[in-house]
């Protein structure tokens, strides 16, 4: 006689109970249809720049094979700090203040396990990149979401902030420029929400992956803010400006005390980010800043040509200032951003994320990320306005004389 | 104007209404600034990129370095222009070291070529030698990689 174990009922229910990624479940239908054109990657089109790649292999013919001190190389924290006080004048000491990670991925699994206490709140902005809750609930937190939307260009003001506060909130976790709606913060919302977070003893862990791209006004450095080196919790990575996702590369930045304590999980859980990935990114920081801003120049281009041309197509969409995502509003379909999303695949073989990935204020849009060629973004788009354009009985034919904005209102007017 | 040329030295498709849109600029703008580069040459053509290689077509190219005496009052200009009025001759290049002029030169055989540089180029006045170096390979040209090893390998979602 055999016993079958029953694993689902092994499964810690803190585990259980996180529902399955939103992405997840297009995953799985996507391999079914051939020949789509996807603008749900969220991750560079770009190779990793040669001369980084160069570097890596060079290390590995020179036998850089083993691990590297918990903390990561000193030459690469001693780099990000440089990094750091140069484009931000926020000083970080390389010997305590910096710990590298497997990508900030691991830095806000980290932050959260060493921070919070089962029960401790945490405000999360929503929509919001798709593991800040599930991360929360795992470190015992209680995720309190802060509902921006698309009437007030995804702002985070203090004012919504001070509403959620309670006697349980201990951190506010900010992420901008945003994934998936391209808002950054403005820097006087900023300034107001560090007041509060001052004035209530609150932490504040800020991904801020995306800054290098930023097109539209400056990013502002959480830690760079007056009084806000103390009780931020910076984290960032290369994934992103130097086009390195696969490579599991990023640090956080701190407190001594409190990176020490991310450090003691981490020497256990992790032992050390690996070392190649180490060696590149540091190439990625002494010599990577043209390619990466030729990088970003191109995605600057294509984020105009596709919020003009989601427009033209009558749907309405906020500027997004950063990261490289659009997120425009679909609700003049009819359609929730499943259906949306579900049928846009099936009948044009365009793949977007429906927005409800990214929490509930995210239903009634889609995010389509512009990290795609140009040509494959006009094919797109011109798929996704003929969908729309059977959706809706209206809207413009999509001619692609693009760019000519004289007739964005009044599609607009007539499609909403 | 920088921008524009920059995106159409990556492809030369683009039309100006897809310029404009990237841009964010006025398409009669664009197609004006586009049509005044190329009246002032500063754009000198439009080309495909092609790979004969992949085709099997019968093509010899080789890389010619030749060495001239400078005349007077016009330098190697003279001798340049007569060798690149050659309609075999597909580039010519002034180069400092060894040698002066870097010269390519394409033909349907191997026997064809030698024939144009020993009867067409080494024996030019002015020419004093010539040494070919016929291509094996073509690895990249035109800032292009001929071999497309790198495509798209990301999965179609990630959040
Ligand atoms: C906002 C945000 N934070 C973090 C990550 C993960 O970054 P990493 O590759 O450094 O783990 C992503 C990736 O999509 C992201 O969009």
């Amino acid at each position: 006689m055999t016993f079958k174990t029953n694993w689902a009922e092994m499964v810690n229910p803190a585990v259980r109970d996180i529902p399955p990624s939103g992405i997840r479940r297009f995953f799985d239908l996507v391999t079914e249809v051939k020949d789509i054109i996807s603008l749900g990657v969220g991750e560079p089109d770009f190779v990793t720049p040669w001369h980084i790649r160069e570097a890596c292999v060079y290390s590995l013919e020179k036998g850089y094979t083993m691990y590297t001190s918990n903390h990561g190389l000193l030459e690469l924290r001693e780099e990000i700090s440089q990094d750091l006080s140069q484009t931000y004048q926020v000083s970080y000491d390389p010997r305590g203040e910096i710990l590298i990670t497997v990508g900030v991925s691991e830095g806000l699994d980290l932050a959260m396990r060493v921070l919070l206490c089962p029960g401790d709140e945490v405000l999360v902005p929503e929509p919001s990149y798709v593991s800040y809750a599930p991360l929360t609930v795992l470190a015992g937190g209680k995720p309190v979401y802060l509902k921006t939307s698309a009437e007030n260009g995804f702002q985070l003001t203090a004012d919504m902030v001070e509403k959620a506060l309670t006697p349980r909130t201990k951190v506010i976790l900010l992420g901008y420029p945003n994934n998936p709606t391209g808002a950054t913060i403005d820097r006087k919302h900023l300034l107001n929400i560090a007041e509060l977070a001052t004035a209530h003893n609150l932490i504040v862990i800020s991904d801020e992956i995306y800054d290098k791209l930023t097109y539209v006004g400056e990013h502002t450095c959480v830690s760079s803010l007056p009084g806000m080196r103390e009780r931020t919790i910076l984290l960032n990575g290369f994934s992103k400006s130097y086009a390195m996702t696969g490579w599991r590369v990023g640090y956080a930045a701190g407190n001594s005390d409190f990176i020490a304590a991310m450090t003691k999980i981490h020497q256990y859980s992790m032992l050390c980010a690996p070392i190649t990935a180490q060696v590149a990114a540091l190439e990625a920081l002494r010599h990577g800043q043209s390619e990466m801003r030729k990088m970003i120049a191109q995605y600057g281009r294509r984020r105009r040509l596709v919020v003009d041309t989601i427009r033209e197509i009558g749907l309405p969409c906020f500027e997004p200032r950063g990261a490289f995502y659009a997120f425009p509003d679909i609700r003049c379909t009819g359609l929730t951003s499943d259906e949306f999303a579900l049928e846009l695949l099936k009948e044009e073989k365009v793949l977007v994320v429906p927005g409800n990935a990214f929490g509930e204020q995210g239903e009634g849009f889609v995010r389509c990320a512009y990290a795609a060629s140009v040509r494959d973004l006009m094919e797109a788009f011109k798929r996704i306005g003929n969908f729309v354009r059977r959706r809706t009985g209206r809207g413009k034919v999509l001619t692609f004389s693009f760019g000519k904005k004289e007739h964005k209102d009044d599609v607009i007017r007539k499609t909403v | 104007m920088k921008e524009i040329l920059e995106l159409l030295e990556a492809d030369a498709r683009l039309t100006p209404g897809q310029i404009a849109a990237i841009l964010g600029k006025k398409e009669e703008d664009v197609a004006e600034i586009v049509k005044d580069l190329e009246r002032k040459k500063i754009i000198s053509g439009y080309f495909t990129l092609i790979n004969w290689d992949k085709l099997g077509a019968e093509k010899v190219s080789a890389l010619i370095e030749v060495k001239i005496s400078p005349q007077r009052d016009v330098g190697f200009d003279a001798v340049a222009e007569r060798i690149y009025r050659f309609p075999e001759v597909r580039s010519v290049k002034l180069v400092s070291g060894a040698c002066d002029l870097v010269v390519m030169v394409e033909g349907r055989t191997m026997k064809e070529v030698a024939h144009f540089v020993s009867f067409k180029l080494a024996s030019m006045e002015y020419v004093l030698s010539t040494a070919t170096h016929f291509v094996l390979k073509t690895y990249k040209h035109h800032g292009t990689i001929v071999d497309d090893g790198e495509d798209d390998r990301r999965q179609v979602i990630v959040p």
